[in-house]
């Protein structure tokens, strides 16, 4: 915990145990201050229990944490300044969604009970709910309903988002309208915590990342890093990929290897150029070359060893 | 934006005092349909049965219960009599239904983790909740027998009490008597709502938390009619719960209703205690 000012949410060695599975595994979150932190990882990685320990909602086996600042035994100090979405939006079916920000406000001890029809309403306005405000939560849509929660969420000023998968059920607008809420508050200075088993939705406003695999933090760090981390790939399209593959690694390429018409392989220092051209000098019939930086998906998967698939 | 809020980010915000959550609290609980329907239903009883002593008042009846012979004579014996009737199943099904839904109901719909994310802390989730409770019981019974007066004095008027033990009252210090023991009977079952209260933290199915109280309920009932326990009776929770018509007497009797508070209190602390052992540490998953 150097630096603990700087750091929004950090945690030393944090594990849960339920029964037998270690569900969280030692994990050192760092979330600086100012970041949008996206917290990745297939679903049954450990993303929700690690943000229902930083909220206080379970108890880790072993390990600390501290939250804007404050440790396990104070987090009831900085809540009031964490907004929250855990696992799915759930409101008392039966009220209206302005009656159930109202609810929630009350229960709010640091909020004034003055501006508060007010600031419900303008979390309404913003997650664009004001027109079925006085719908019950009943008739909501899945897309509404998570809407709701992002609105209980900001219901008073944050220094930081806790949003687990929040485009859970929200149609591509929907991403969207959350991708730039996301942004829009963070340029506020808001932090904020997004999980996702969709790398995709949380790719473009990213400025960090941490990729869960069961149960542990497998990489974390700026996204310009761990991007960084994953080396170019060439891929030659050719007659005879056998031959392709031979010149490749003769030229220093690595993980040189082939598919059904093509080869592939790390460039490294080489440079693409003399791939082809040695290609063509040996005869080959050469109909396409590519380069490339492997996406951020590529990267945790291969990180992962797997897909975005449930992991046991 | 004020400038109240402008500092908030810097500034621990200030936490004030308010009955804001608890009246929240009361508003979900008597703005549910459902209670609404169950609250409906307790007051049916006595309705129900000053139209039956109505219809039928020339015919004699034998082996009626104590308040029903007065009925006739003095319209507040009606609240007593419909007091009697739902004491035995349906006031504790009404407790149970609030108390059971509390906390369990809560984590079903998985409002819970949002309370305690606001941040409720959850000694004061509990205490709100559990005060709701009380307001809860003591509204049930007010129900049954602000009903029952209102029917009462309607169908067969006022006038002076003659009490169970043969002397006379006047209607004011009678009525005063009525209302006593509605309070009473309140306390009874508010001290069942701190065991419903203690169920609802043990599952996140509200239905579980209610049946398993009506069942703690009934069975006390049961058990204090069995002579072979009869060392147990003192403790159970219902066993004193009848003897609010010791202040239908003069000079009132007040031990078995001393015993019956000091239970009630017991039984309050000792589960909702229970309740906060069980919920403090508590992870929650729902």
């Amino acid at each position: 915990m150097s630096e603990p000012d700087h750091r929004a949410v950090s945690t030393t060695a944090l594990s849960k145990r339920f029964g037998h599975q270690l569900a969280v595994d030692g994990i050192d979150l760092a979330v600086p201050s100012g970041a949008v932190y996206g917290f990745l990882g297939p679903n049954g990685s450990g993303k929700t229990t690690t943000i229902r320990m930083l909220l206080g909602l379970i108890a880790p086996t072993s390990g600390s944490l501290t939250l804007l600042g404050a440790p396990l035994e104070r987090l009831g100090t900085s809540l009031p300044e964490v907004g929250a979405l855990v696992e799915g939006p759930a409101f008392h079916l039966y009220l209206s969604g302005r009656a159930n920000l109202r609810r929630l406000d009350a229960a709010d001890r640091t909020a004034d009970p003055r501006s508060a029809s007010r600031r419900i309403d303008e979390a309404l306005d913003r997650v664009g709910l004001l027109a079925a405000a006085d719908k019950r939560y009943r008739a909501y849509s899945l897309g509404m309903r998570q809407r709701l929660a992002i609105a209980a969420a900001l219901l008073t000023p944050k220094r930081l988002l806790v949003l687990d998968e929040p485009t859970n059920g929200l149609d591509p607008q929907g991403t969207r309208e959350v991708r730039h809420l996301v942004s829009s508050l963070a340029d506020d200075g808001t932090t904020v915590l997004v999980s996702s088993h969709l790398l995709s939705e949380v790719e473009q406003v990213c400025t960090h990342v941490g990729v869960m695999h069961v149960g542990h933090l497998v990489a974390q760090g700026p996204v310009a890093s761990i991007r960084a981390g994953s080396a170019p790939v060439a891929r030659i399209e050719v007659d005879r990929p056998d031959a392709a593959a031979g010149i490749m690694a003769e030229l220093g390429v690595t993980e040189v290897r082939t598919v059904h018409g093509a080869a592939l392989g790390e460039l490294g220092p080489v440079p693409p150029e003399k791939v082809v051209a040695a290609c063509v000098h040996a005869g080959l019939a050469v109909t396409g070359f590519r380069v490339e930086r492997p996406s951020l998906e590529d990267t945790f998967v291969a990180l992962t060893g797997e897909g975005f698939d449930v992991s046991g | 934006m004020s400038a109240a809020e402008a500092t908030a980010g810097a500034l621990p915000r200030r936490r004030t005092v308010s009955t804001r959550f608890f009246r929240s609290e009361l508003r979900l609980v008597f703005g549910r349909r459902r209670n609404q329907i169950g609250l409906a239903v307790l007051a049916a009883v006595p309705i129900l049965i000053s139209i039956a002593v109505k219809t039928s008042v020339s015919r004699p009846q034998q082996g009626a219960p104590d308040f029903f012979d007065s009925i006739t004579q003095n319209g507040l014996f009606l609240a007593l009599a419909a007091l009697t009737i739902e004491l035995a199943l349906f006031l504790p099904i009404a407790v149970s239904a609030i108390a059971g839904d509390a906390v369990a109901g809560e984590a079903n719909t998985g409002t819970l983790r949002y309370l305690l994310t606001v941040p409720v802390d959850r000694t004061r989730l509990l205490v709100v909740k559990y005060a709701a409770i009380v307001v809860g019981a003591v509204a049930a019974a007010f129900v049954v027998s602000l009903t029952g007066i209102v029917m009462g004095l309607i169908l067969f008027g006022g006038g002076d009490v003659v009490l169970l033990s043969g002397s006379t009252a006047g209607f004011w210090d009678g009525l005063l008597r009525v209302l006593g023991a509605t309070v009473y009977i309140g306390i009874g079952l508010s001290a069942l709502g701190a065991v419903g209260l203690f169920f609802s933290t043990l599952t996140e199915q509200p239905i579980g938390a209610m049946i398993g109280t009506v069942i703690f309920s009934t069975a006390s009932y049961i058990a204090d009619t069995v002579p072979q326990i009869s060392w147990l009776h003192p403790y159970l929770i219902i066993h004193n719960w009848m003897a609010y018509g010791d202040l239908l007497r003069d000079p009132v009797s007040w031990s078995q209703m001393g015993d019956g508070l000091w239970v009630a209190l017991a039984y309050a602390a000792v589960f909702w205690l229970l309740a906060w052992a069980r919920f403090g540490r508590k992870d929650v998953t729902s």
